[in-house]
C-alpha cells in the first residue's frame, strides 16, 4: 500500500513537472522543470531498488547534459514568446501521428503486461554477484556487451562530428 | 521505533548542527590564518582574541537589508542560494565519521547510512551543486555574475572529470563504493590508499581545490576582475549562504579525502597492535583531526599561491589532470590485474 502511494506520488510529480516543462514560456524555467523531472525520475529507480542506476541517473542527467542544456539556452536568450517563430515547414499532423502511434504502442505494452502472468525472474537473480552496481556491471559486460559496445560507438561517433563541425579547418 | 526512527534522526540534527557551526568557524580559522601568514592579527575584537566572531557576523548577516535586483528572475534569483547550500548539506548522509560503536548499551554506526552507492552519491550530488552558482550568474541579470558563473560551470565541468577518474583509481583499490567498505578495504591491505595512489591523491587535491573554487582557482570569485563573482548582485543572508556552501563544501571534500586516502577513523598504523595504546582516543577523533589537516592545507595554499589565469587553468585541467588520471587509472588496473 504504502508502496502503491509513493508510486503514485512521484509519477504525478514527474508528470507534472513534464507538462511544465513544455508549457512553461521561459526556456531556461523550463530546463530547470526538466532538472526536477530527472530528480524525480532517480527517486523512481530508488524505490525499484535500482540505487546505482538512481545515482548515474542524477549524476549524468541531472548534474551533466542538463548543464550543458542550460548553458545553450542561457547564452541563446531566447525571451521571445513562441508565437514568434512559426515555422511554415512545420509538420503538425505528422507530429500528432507521431505521438499518437507512440501513445497507442505504450498503451499495447501495459495492456500485454497486464494480459501476461508477471515475468518474476529478472536477469539480476542468478548472477555470481550481489549487489546492484556489480549487477549491472556484470550484465552489461556478459549478456548486454554488444550493445553497450554500439552505444559507445555511437557517442565516439557524435563526439568526432561535434569536433568537425566546430572545427572545420583543423 | 529507537534504532529505526530516533538514532537517525539525532545522528541528522547532531551531523547538521556541527556542519553549521564547523562552518562558521571555518570562516575565523580562514582568516586567522591567512592574517597569521601575512603577519597580522586577524579579528581580535569580539570575545578573547576573537572567538566571537563568527557570532557577530552571523548576527550582522541576518539583519543587513535583503535586495533583490528589479530586473532579476525573482524565483530563479530566490532557489539559488538554496541550490547550492542543501547539496553541500545531504552529502553528510554517507560520510562515515567512525565504525559501529557501543553506546549506552546499544550499538550505534557513526554515520548516518551507508549506502552501497555511497561514492557515486556523493560525486552526483556535488554535480547538481554547479545549478547554484550557474543560476545565481543568470537570475542577477548582470554582466559580471554571469561571466563568473560561465568561468565557474566551465571550471567544474571541467575538473570534475579528473577528480571522478581518481576516484574510479580508488575503488579499484577497495572493490567496493560504500565509504565504511572503503575505509574497512585500507585496514584490510595495511595501507592508507594515500600512499597507493600518490598520483590519484595529488589530482584529487587540485581537483577538489578548483571543484570548491578555492584559491589559486578561485576565478569565479574573483574580485579583482569581477567585482566579486557569481554573488555580486546578493546581499545580506542569502550573500551568507553562498560562502556558508562554500565552506561545507570544502568540509565535505576533506571528509572524503580522508576516507578514500588517510584511513577515514582509522588511528595511524590500525595492524600494528603495539600501538594499541592510542585506542584510547574514539575513532571520529582521528577523523576530526585528519580533515582538519586538510582544511588547514586548503587556507594554506590560499595564503601562499597566486591566482591562475583562465586558460592556465583549463590547460591544466584538461591536458596535465586528466591524461595523468586516465594514465594512473590505467597502471592500476594493469597491476591490480597482475597481481591478483
Amino acid at each position: 500500500m504504502a508502496h502503491a502511494i509513493a508510486f503514485y506520488t512521484l509519477a504525478a510529480f514527474i508528470l507534472g513537472f513534464a507538462i511544465l516543462v513544455v508549457t512553461t514560456k521561459d526556456t531556461v524555467h523550463s530546463v530547470l522543470f526538466l532538472v526536477l523531472d530527472f530528480l524525480f525520475v532517480a527517486a523512481l529507480y530508488v524505490m525499484l531498488n535500482a540505487p546505482f542506476l538512481a545515482v548515474i541517473q542524477v549524476l549524468v542527467y541531472a548534474g551533466g547534459i542538463v548543464v550543458l542544456y542550460l548553458f545553450v539556452v542561457m547564452l541563446v536568450n531566447l525571451k521571445r514568446p513562441p508565437e514568434a517563430h512559426s515555422d511554415p515547414h512545420r509538420m503538425t499532423k505528422f507530429g500528432f501521428g507521431l505521438a499518437g502511434a507512440v501513445l497507442i504502442e505504450l498503451g499495447a505494452i501495459v495492456v500485454s503486461g497486464y494480459m501476461k502472468a508477471p515475468a518474476v525472474t529478472s536477469p539480476a537473480q542468478n548472477l555470481p554477484v550481489s549487489g546492484n552496481t556489480e549487477q549491472v556491471g556484470w550484465l552489461l559486460y556478459t549478456n548486454y556487451l554488444i550493445p553497450f559496445e554500439i552505444a559507445s560507438m555511437l557517442l565516439l561517433v557524435a563526439m568526432i562530428g561535434a569536433i568537425v563541425l566546430a572545427k572545420r579547418e583543423l | 521505533m529507537i534504532d529505526t526512527f530516533i538514532i537517525p534522526t539525532l545522528k541528522i540534527l547532531i551531523v547538521l548542527n556541527a556542519t553549521l557551526v564547523g562552518v562558521s568557524y571555518m570562516t575565523l580559522l580562514e582568516r586567522k590564518v591567512i592574517a597569521w601568514a601575512q603577519s597580522r592579527l586577524g579579528p581580535m575584537r569580539v570575545g578573547p582574541q576573537g572567538v566571537l566572531q563568527p557570532i557577530a557576523d552571523a548576527v550582522k548577516l541576518i539583519l543587513k537589508e535583503d535586495i533583490t535586483p528589479s530586473k532579476a528572475d525573482k524565483w530563479v534569483f530566490t532557489a539559488a542560494p538554496v541550490i547550492s547550500m542543501v547539496p553541500a548539506l545531504i552529502v553528510y548522509a554517507v560520510i562515515p565519521f567512525g565504525p559501529v560503536v557501543r553506546l549506552f548499551g546499544r550499538d550505534v554506526s557513526l554515520y548516518i547510512t551507508d549506502v552501497n552507492v555511497g561514492l557515486l552519491y556523493i560525486v552526483s550530488v556535488a554535480s547538481v551543486g554547479v545549478y547554484g552558482i550557474i543560476l545565481a550568474g543568470y537570475a542577477s541579470n548582470s554582466k559580471f555574475p554571469l561571466l563568473a558563473s560561465l568561468r565557474a560551470s566551465a571550471q567544474l565541468i571541467s575538473y570534475e572529470v579528473a577528480v571522478t577518474l581518481t576516484l574510479v583509481s580508488v575503488i579499484l583499490m577497495s572493490g567496493s563504493l560504500s565509504m565504511v567498505s572503503i575505509v574497512n578495504a585500507q585496514y584490510n591491505a595495511h595501507v592508507w590508499f594515500g600512499f597507493v595512489q600518490p598520483v590519484a591523491f595529488v589530482i584529487f587535491v587540485i581537483g577538489s581545490l578548483a571543484e570548491t573554487n578555492r584559491a589559486p582557482f578561485d576565478l569565479p570569485e574573483a574580485e579583482q576582475e569581477l567585482t566579486g563573482g557569481f554573488h555580486t548582485e546578493y546581499s545580506g543572508m542569502r550573500f551568507a549562504l553562498f560562502f556558508l556552501a562554500e565552506y561545507a563544501n570544502m568540509i565535505v571534500v576533506s571528509s572524503v579525502a580522508t576516507t578514500l586516502f588517510f584511513g577515514g577513523w582509522l588511528r595511524p598504523f590500525p595492524n600494528v597492535a603495539a600501538l594499541h595504546f592510542l585506542d584510547v582516543i574514539p575513532s571520529w577523533t582521528w577523523f576530526l583531526i585528519k580533515s582538519f589537516v586538510f582544511l588547514y592545507l586548503f587556507i594554506w595554499i590560499r595564503a601562499t599561491l597566486p591566482r591562475y589565469r583562465y586558460d592556465q587553468l583549463m590547460r591544466l585541467g584538461w591536458k596535465v589532470l586528466i591524461p595523468v588520471a586516465i594514465l594512473n587509472l590505467v597502471v592500476t588496473g594493469i597491476v591490480k590485474v597482475m597481481l591478483l
